[in-house]
Order: C-alpha cells, then sequence, then structure tokens
C-alpha cells in the first residue's frame, strides 16, 4: 500500500470512529424501537392484519385520521402566509429593529410548548382576553368558542410551529440580491409582478421547506390539540395515547404509529419531488 | 429640449450632505460619465435620476417631464448594475425579455425585439442558456442587452465593468463605445475609472465630496482641469507645488524651490498671489533641453521606443517623463522643459 493509500484508510478510520457514537444511538434508541414497533402492529391475537384493518373500517378513526391531515393542512397553510408576510417585513426592518423581532420569532423555541399551550388556554377562555376584546369591539355579541374547539387548536398550533415556517422563508428572502428588486422595478414592473415574478420564485425553494417542516410536525402533533382541543378535534397521536393508556391495545397504537410514519414519508417523498431532500436542513 | 436636467438636485442623509444642490443638463443621444472617488456622490446622482434615491431638494426632467416624484416603473429607464443583478431563475432570453412582459408586449414583437438586443451585444443564439452558465463578460453583456430592449428614454450604468478582469474591461470598453456610436443613446455612466471615462464618454463630469467639479469633454478636462484634484484624477500627471509668484492676463507663473526658473503656465480659475499651488506637467511634454532645469534619472521603464523616466529635481520633486529610448543620455544628471503653452497653473486642492 503506498503512502496516499494509507493516508485514505486512516482517514476513512477516523470518520468511522467518529460516526460510531450517533450511529450507536440511531441504532439502539431509534431504528431497533421503530422495527419493533412495526413488528408489534402485526401481532395482533386476532391476526396479522387485524389492527390496520380496524383503523381502516371504525368510522371514529376514520374522521380522526381525516381530522388531522384538515388541522395539518389549515395549520401549514396559515403558518406560510403568516410566515411569509413576516419574513417580508423583517427584511424591510433596520438592523436594529430586525434583531428584536427576530429574538422575538426565536424566543419562543426555548420555552416548552406545554407552557405556551396552557397561555393560550387563558387567552382563548370564553371570558378570556381575546373574548372580551373582541366583545369591547363590537365584532361579536357572544363570546366566540375558540377553547376546546378547532379555532383553538389551530390558533395554537399556528403559534407554536410560526418559527419553522419564518427561519427557512426569511433564509431564502435574505439571500435574495436587493438589486434584483429595483432592477424588475426599473423595468417596468409593479409590486405585485416583482413579488410574483421575482420573490416568489426565488423563496420557492425556502417555502417548500417551511410548508415541508410544518406540515409534518402539525401530523404529529400531541400537546395543543390534547389541552386546546374538544372531543371532535381528536388527532392520530390522540388516538395513540388513547389505544396505549386507556385500551391498553399495543399492535394497535403500533398500527396506527406506522400510518402516522407513512402519511410523513408519503409528504417528504413529495416535498422531494419539489426540493432535494437535503434543503430541507437550510434553516437559519 | 434635453433629454435630462437636473435642476437643483441636492441629497442629504441627516446631517450628512452626499448631494450638494447640482444644475445638469444633458443632450439627448449624449454619453455622459460621472467620475470621482467613492463618496464623491456620483452613484447617487446616477440612483437619483432612476428613482432608487429621493432627492432632498431640486427637480429632475427626463424629456421634457418632470419626474423627480415618477417611481422607477414609470420612468422608462434601462439600468445595468454594477453586479449586473440578472434573474438566475429566468434564462437569458427570459431575463431580456422581463421589460417587455411587463409591459405586455405582442409575442412576435417580444421575440423580434429580444433577438435584435442579442443580437447587438453580440450574444445570438445564447437565449436558452441559463445564467449561470456565461461567464462574467457575457452576464454583463445579457445586463445590457436586457436594459436595452425596453427602448429606454435613457440608459443608465453603475460602475458596470468593476468585476471584470482588465482585458476583458477594455474590450467592453470598446464595444459599448462602439454601440453607442452606432446607435447614440442618451447614457449616464458612473465609474471610479479615468480610463474608462476618457475612452467613452462624449462629456465627463468630475465629482468631489458631493460637489460638481468639472464638466466638460475628455480634451477639456485633461488638457485645462480646473485644479490638482481634476489633474490628478485625469491621466498621468506632474504637480508642482509652490506659491504664485506672477498672475494676469490668463496667465501665471510658479515659483518652488530647487527650480532653476519659475514655472510659467495658463492661469486656472481661483488662483490667488502669493497663495499656494502647482504646476501640472504631463509626462508627454518633458522634453530634453539644453541649459533648461536640471534633473536626475532615478528609474527607467522600457516601454518599447518610448521610455517612461522617473526624474528628480535638484528640490527633491519628482517628474514622470516619457522620452524616445534613444534620447535619453547614458549619464544620470539631463536637462529639461516643457511647452510652457501646455502647462497649467492649478489651485492646490489635497
Amino acid at each position: 500500500m503506498n503512502a496516499a493509500g494509507r493516508q485514505r484508510a486512516m482517514r476513512v478510520a477516523v470518520a468511522a470512529l467518529l460516526l460510531t457514537p450517533a450511529m450507536a444511538i440511531i441504532a439502539l434508541g431509534f431504528v431497533a424501537p421503530l422495527i419493533r414497533l412495526a413488528i408489534l402492529s402485526f401481532s395482533s391475537p386476532a391476526g396479522p392484519l387485524a389492527a390496520y384493518r380496524e383503523l381502516a373500517t371504525v368510522d371514529v378513526y376514520r374522521v380522526v385520521l381525516r381530522n388531522t391531515l384538515v388541522l395539518a393542512l389549515v395549520v401549514s397553510v396559515a403558518s406560510l402566509a403568516i410566515g411569509f408576510a413576516l419574513s417580508l417585513a423583517l427584511m424591510r426592518l433596520e438592523a436594529g429593529w430586525r434583531a428584536i423581532v427576530f429574538a422575538c420569532v426565536v424566543l419562543p423555541l426555548w420555552i416548552s410548548v406545554l407552557v405556551r399551550t396552557f397561555s393560550w388556554m387563558l387567552i382563548l377562555e370564553r371570558n378570556g382576553p381575546l373574548n372580551r376584546f373582541l366583545a369591547a369591539l363590537g365584532i361579536v355579541d357572544q363570546p366566540l368558542p375558540l377553547l376546546f374547539a378547532f379555532p383553538g387548536v389551530a390558533i395554537g398550533m399556528v403559534h407554536v410551529l410560526l418559527p419553522y415556517a419564518i427561519l427557512p422563508i426569511y433564509a431564502a428572502l435574505s439571500r435574495i440580491d436587493p438589486a434584483l428588486l429595483r432592477a424588475s422595478g426599473g423595468l417596468g414592473a409593479s409590486r405585485v409582478t416583482t413579488f410574483r415574478r421575482v420573490l416568489l420564485p426565488l423563496s420557492a425553494r425556502g417555502l417548500a421547506t417551511a410548508a415541508t417542516f410544518t406540515f409534518l410536525l402539525s401530523l404529529g402533533f400531541f400537546v395543543t390539540p390534547a389541552l386546546l382541543g374538544g372531543p371532535s378535534d381528536t388527532t392520530i397521536s390522540m388516538l395513540i395515547d388513547s389505544f396505549v393508556n386507556e385500551r391498553l391495545d399495543w399492535p394497535l397504537a403500533a398500527a396506527a404509529s406506522m400510518t402516522l410514519l407513512a402519511m410523513a414519508l408519503a409528504v417528504i417523498g413529495l416535498a422531494g419531488r419539489f426540493v432535494p431532500v437535503s434543503a430541507l436542513s437550510e434553516v437559519g | 429640449m434635453s433629454a435630462v436636467a437636473f435642476r437643483g438636485i441636492a441629497k442629504r442623509y441627516g446631517v450628512a450632505e452626499a448631494l450638494f444642490p447640482l444644475d445638469l443638463e444633458i443632450a439627448s443621444g449624449e454619453f455622459i460619465s460621472f467620475l470621482g472617488p467613492s463618496g464623491s456622490g456620483k452613484s447617487t446622482l446616477l440612483n437619483i435620476c432612476a428613482g432608487y434615491i429621493e432627492p432632498t431638494a431640486g427637480a429632475l426632467f427626463v424629456a421634457g417631464r418632470d419626474v423627480t416624484a415618477a417611481p422607477p416603473r414609470r420612468r422608462n429607464i434601462g439600468m445595468v448594475f454594477q453586479n449586473y443583478a440578472l434573474f438566475q431563475h429566468l434564462d437569458v432570453f427570459e431575463n431580456v425579455a422581463y421589460g417587455l412582459r411587463v409591459r405586455r408586449t405582442a409575442r412576435a414583437e417580444l421575440a423580434q425585439r429580444v433577438k435584435d438586443a442579442l443580437q447587438a451585444v453580440r450574444l445570438d443564439g445564447f437565449g436558452g442558456r441559463s445564467i449561470r452558465s456565461l461567464s462574467g463578460g457575457q452576464q454583463q453583456r445579457v445586463a445590457l442587452a436586457r436594459a436595452m430592449a425596453i427602448e429606454p428614454d435613457i440608459l443608465l450604468m453603475d460602475e458596470p465593468l468593476g468585476a471584470l478582469d482588465k482585458q476583458l474591461r477594455k474590450e467592453v470598453q470598446i464595444e459599448i463605445r462602439r454601440m453607442h456610436v452606432a446607435r447614440p443613446r442618451t447614457t449616464l455612466y458612473v465609474t471610479h475609472d479615468q480610463e474608462e471615462a476618457l475612452v467613452m464618454s462624449d462629456r465627463i463630469a468630475v465629482l468631489r465630496g458631493g460637489r460638481l467639479v468639472q464638466l466638460g469633454t475628455a480634451r477639456e478636462l485633461y488638457s485645462r482641469p480646473v485644479d490638482s484634484f481634476v489633474a490628478r484624477f485625469l491621466g498621468e500627471s506632474n504637480l508642482i507645488v509652490g506659491r504664485v509668484a506672477e498672475l494676469g492676463d490668463g496667465r501665471a507663473m510658479l515659483s518652488a524651490q530647487g527650480l532653476a526658473a519659475p514655472i510659467e503656465g495658463y492661469a486656472a480659475q481661483g488662483l490667488r498671489m502669493a497663495e499656494a499651488a502647482c504646476a501640472l506637467i504631463r509626462p508627454e511634454h518633458v522634453r530634453l533641453v539644453a541649459g533648461g532645469q536640471p534633473a536626475r534619472i532615478v528609474e527607467r521603464l522600457f516601454l518599447g521606443e518610448i521610455a517612461a523616466l522617473r526624474l528628480v529635481l535638484p528640490s527633491g520633486a519628482e517628474l514622470w517623463s516619457r522620452l524616445f529610448s534613444s534620447d535619453a543620455p547614458a549619464g544620470d544628471e539631463i536637462e529639461i522643459g516643457w511647452d510652457r503653452e501646455r502647462v497649467s497653473i492649478l489651485p492646490e486642492t489635497s
């Protein structure tokens, strides 16, 4: 073996050594349980596919599945719209103010989801500040049923997921040379045209990343829908919880988990058709 | 009627004056360069013209129309940016077509005009290429084609050659000049490179510290600069610092330590008796004169038939000259003179 070959072998060995701890943790803490879970989902006493059959045929479960998808869709669309608007506003701020607003965007990530969700319970209450505010403005005469209902869940989840939408969108926007917008205007384009023909196409990757993030995260959300939602706002994750803690039906819980995983993989696969999966890591 | 007229245009940022009130008329089809160091206000002036910067005072007329308050998109101006600002998500054709699509130009006309614009910059057949696949010089030409395709009233260029290497820069300079001669458009060109300005412009406006210092043709600026700043900025210059000894009738005498005789020359505006001034002697106007000013050759650069000599006067002042290689004597000590008609005595601005 020549010197160059030895050197390369050495590099490979070092790389392997550095990777080992992480790989071991992933193998023991993620891959092995996942395989165990997959096996479990096919080991119902009533037959290998019984758990899946139950999920697919019982009406309540199908409604829950649909609820979860609708909720994820509404939440990610709202997060994207608000996130895009906020990112545009961030771009226009002076550096000092931008830092402050940016901190306000990122800071909630450091506070527990549980705490934030409890705060929303106080705000969304029947006689909470939001309803009193709306009543004071004369927009509503009856307090809106926000808490323990779909709007409450959506509001709470959008709040939690907004940073995941803003970060990739802002990153994409800040990479756009402001001279391009000036050039577009100089060539005769209105603000709307510039937005449609320059800003939007150039931030498409960031938008796709944000959409995938928010949709995937909201598919598996538990705390917020569990605390802010009503009985009709049950999501898959809450269903899994009840399978484990109330029905003690592990195979059924495993089957529901695998279904959730399949849905997530489908979304990633779909997103991958528009954006390379590696781009999903383009945050910040 | 002038194509562009700046009337008392000024720009202030807080307490900082970026541009002092300025009046300037540009004729239709004229190529004018704004030349100056960074911070001279040349880019500010161009951006005010394009509508990207709002002036604090004054009015701007384009083709007789007051456009001071008009947004860029209502000015029909073609701008070439320093970094080109091409749309990476569109191909060459769509970049050039952008302004036409925005104007909803009919399809056949659009195709023809894009083709013409690409032909004018010698990029025919490049329409389907991506921007990324082009070299810097080609991108620069796409930016030019994009600006010209909309048939702008005026063409603005903000240091468009800054990112190119020296060789390419020369080629593109000549190319831009050629296109301008073939089809004159009113062009405002910002640069800090005097050579660029000299090669391409009909007239040059020299700016410094937000003020217009001098406006004139390349020849006027070169042979009759208003002060030592302009003299230094355009071409090679020898400036000998001294005091005004005589003044009158458009002529002046400058005396300086270590000179065999005072230097006589054309008197620029603003000279005062006995005050500091300097004499401008261009290197090509220095000659060998028997019995003239003694000087010593300290450096000699071979340029072919001509040699560039760095001379030192007894006072320690340095002087560059261009002499025929065979002219330069073998010895270190020579005697020189200059054509007094070509010498200017200028107020000193540091």
